[in-house]
């Protein structure tokens, strides 16, 4: 039964997410955090983590962590299936679509009307990651002054580096790694 | 005997590029273009920009897109499910592990630093991708995409309105503006 739940969500997850990368992380925290409460919103955040430290898309790595934790390999195997299924269709239809009469206009016009909107949910989705960071919960404190500077320093300087020098992310999370060692041992 | 290495091969470059490709879809388009256009030359190059452009419109990883487009232009669907195992397997294998260790690992005062830190550095990311996608937006200089940005963010922060929701109704006001131009267009002509 939870594998099918596990099936369900993801294939979801994998048809809804519509421009890559970043676009599946709102849709997972809904279902994954908000809908099944499969996972902690601190499980999520690490999720967010390792998917950023390991290759592989963000969509596939976190079925396969939530399957794990969920219902072992099998979980893994059938959530990164239901993430991968609808993908398999739907490019397959339109890369057919695509030999057979070589134009896509209206395809690309629907998606580029939702662009927009999928940036909206990869920053509010971001707002929670980046509350998890600075006071360890997903929603605004009471207090705003009782902040963790030292992530309040990292998450200052990553975004100014990302930003001034088009840095890879994989660098910046590294560089993240190593100052949170060094600083929280200091302080 | 030749099928057979082609389907060898499709399957051992999407599980190499799949293995070494951090950060996700952007990062994996490039190195596919330089393995299938240049080095093994299967693919034109006009043929590999335009299927970059499925991958990116269709739902789901773009990098898992992009592999199942590869491996069925070249051998037919026993071939995009050949390249979809070889994209999948790498991140399958390897968060499996981690995630068997995951609460030692988690335990660990070191890592749980190092994590601490990383998800700080995941907020600056995820911060610099959002603003590099909302300029984009603004670079349009049309009111809608914006209106669209602003009132999807709306829904979604403030009213915890369902994201799936969201899609839906962001879709068709996509293709009823995509509609509305192309008869304009052809108005004017």
């Amino acid at each position: 039964m939870v594998l099918l739940q596990l099936f369900w969500s993801f294939f979801q997850i994998g048809l809804f997410s519509i421009g890559g990368g970043y676009a599946a992380m709102p849709l997972i925290q809904n279902q994954v955090v908000d809908l099944h409460s499969w996972l902690t919103m601190t499980q999520f955040a690490d999720i967010m983590t390792i998917a950023e430290m390991t290759p592989g898309p963000i969509a596939i790595n976190s079925a396969t962590f939530v399957g794990i934790q969920i219902a072992g390999i099998p979980g893994a195997l059938v959530a990164t299936m239901g993430c991968v299924f609808p993908s398999c269709i739907i490019v397959m239809t339109l890369a057919y679509v695509y030999y057979r009469f070589r134009g896509l206009s209206m395809v690309q016009g629907v998606l580029g009307g939702l662009r927009p909107a999928v940036i909206a949910m990869i920053a509010s989705a971001g707002i929670s990651l980046l509350l998890m960071a600075l006071y360890g919960q997903k929603t605004w404190p009471a207090d705003l002054s009782a902040v963790n500077y030292i992530s309040v320093a990292i998450v200052v300087v990553g975004f100014f580096i990302l930003r001034k020098w088009k840095i890879s992310p994989i660098y910046v999370m590294a560089g993240a790694g190593v100052a949170g060692v060094i600083l929280y041992s200091i302080f | 005997m030749k099928d057979k290495n082609k389907y060898l091969k499709l399957f051992t470059s999407t599980f190499q590029l799949s293995a070494c490709t951090f950060g996700g879809g952007f990062v994996i388009i490039p190195l596919m273009r330089k393995k299938f256009v240049e080095d093994l030359g299967w693919i034109d190059e006009q043929e590999m920009m335009d299927l970059t452009a499925i991958a990116q419109s269709s739902p789901g990883a773009i990098a898992v897109n992009a592999a199942i487009l590869v491996g069925y232009r070249v051998a037919g669907i026993p071939g995009a499910l050949l390249t979809v195992a070889g994209s999948v397997l790498p991140p399958l294998i390897i968060i499996s592990i981690i995630s068997m260790f995951y609460q030692a690992f988690r335990d660990n005062p070191i890592v749980n630093m190092a994590m601490t830190g990383m998800l700080a550095g995941v907020a600056a990311v995820i911060m610099d991708v959002v603003v590099t996608m909302a300029k984009s937006i603004f670079k349009l200089k049309r009111i809608l995409p914006v209106l669209v940005m602003l009132g999807a963010f709306i829904a979604t922060y403030f009213f915890k309105v369902n994201i799936i929701l969201i899609i839906l109704v962001c879709g068709v006001v996509g293709a009823v503006d995509t509609l509305y131009q192309q008869k304009n267009r052809k108005e004017l002509a």
